[in-house]
């Protein structure tokens, strides 16, 4: 059975997936995220998987939600509260979320995933950075690349240009 | 291990669900964007606990991947949110006309 931990983790994870998604601000809205992705890296020590938790809390909590609350900023006052959507639309997307976990939990219950339990002691993490420099080496190397090529075109994309009757103004 | 796979699987399940949800209702281009993460952290979830029970290294590996690749498509994600509102002064989906196929 699950532990007093695990049930508080996924309240308050699940919870905060809900709040991210329905807040009326989208200021509350990322803030709730970064409580979502939290509890996931809570998860993740519950795993034993410190290295992973880690990570996330770097990347995500320090870098993405923080990245999302500085384009909240930049957007019009009255767009960050205003709510657009259709009530019938959303009946549908309810419709849709509660078939796809019913569906999906009756077929991982059914599926005979109790049985798998493991008395193992947890991975440790220098095999990872094992992993990275021997199996997965040009895997890095392409994520390297990826990752500088996103950066420099998201520089790019959101790189401001005065134009004024095709001349640069400073 | 005091919890069983299938309980986090189960938790899993359900952010999956909740990021769909968003997926389809929200037109508000942000607010898709959290579903999107909502949906990643999901799959991330479900590798680091299938690594641990089986129990092998690359749950592990593949999520810090998927974390790194999550960044890179937020960086985007947001140059494409400035870019769209600077175009059309809205963060409306249904406005950006010019995207559309």
């Amino acid at each position: 059975m699950a532990d007093a931990v695990f049930l508080a983790l996924s309240v308050i994870t699940i919870g905060s997936a809900i709040a991210a998604l329905e807040l009326r601000s989208l200021v509350y809205g990322s803030i709730a995220l970064m409580g979502t992705l939290g509890g996931v890296a809570g998860f993740f020590l519950l795993l034993d998987s410190p290295f992973v938790a880690m990570f996330q809390v770097a990347v995500y909590i320090g870098s993405i939600a923080v990245l999302i609350l500085f384009t909240v900023m930049l957007v019009k006052r009255e767009l960050i509260f205003k709510k657009i959507e259709d009530k019938r639309r959303k009946f549908a997307g309810i419709g849709l979320m509660l078939v796809l976990m019913v569906g999906l939990g009756a077929v991982v219950l059914d599926s005979g995933i109790k049985e798998i339990t493991t008395d193992e002691p947890p991975v440790d993490f220098r095999e990872i950075g094992t992993d990275f420099l021997t199996y997965y080496w040009p895997a890095l190397i392409l994520m390297a690349l990826i990752l500088s090529g996103a950066v420099t075109g998201a520089l790019v994309l959101a790189r401001r240009v005065d134009e004024e009757n095709g001349q640069r103004v400073k | 291990m005091v919890n069983e796979l299938s309980e986090f699987v189960l938790v899993s399940v359900a952010l999956l669900g909740i990021g769909i949800y968003g997926l389809a209702v929200k037109r508000n281009f942000i607010r898709m964007l959290f579903a999107v993460e909502i949906v990643i952290n999901a799959a991330n979830l479900n590798m680091v606990a299938f690594g641990r029970f089986l129990p092998h290294s690359g749950g592990q590996t593949l999520a810090l991947f998927s974390i790194a690749i999550a960044a890179a498509e937020v960086a985007v994600g947001l140059a494409l949110i400035i870019v769209a509102y600077r175009m059309y002064h809205n963060i409306d989906i249904a406005d950006f006309r010019s995207l559309k196929g």
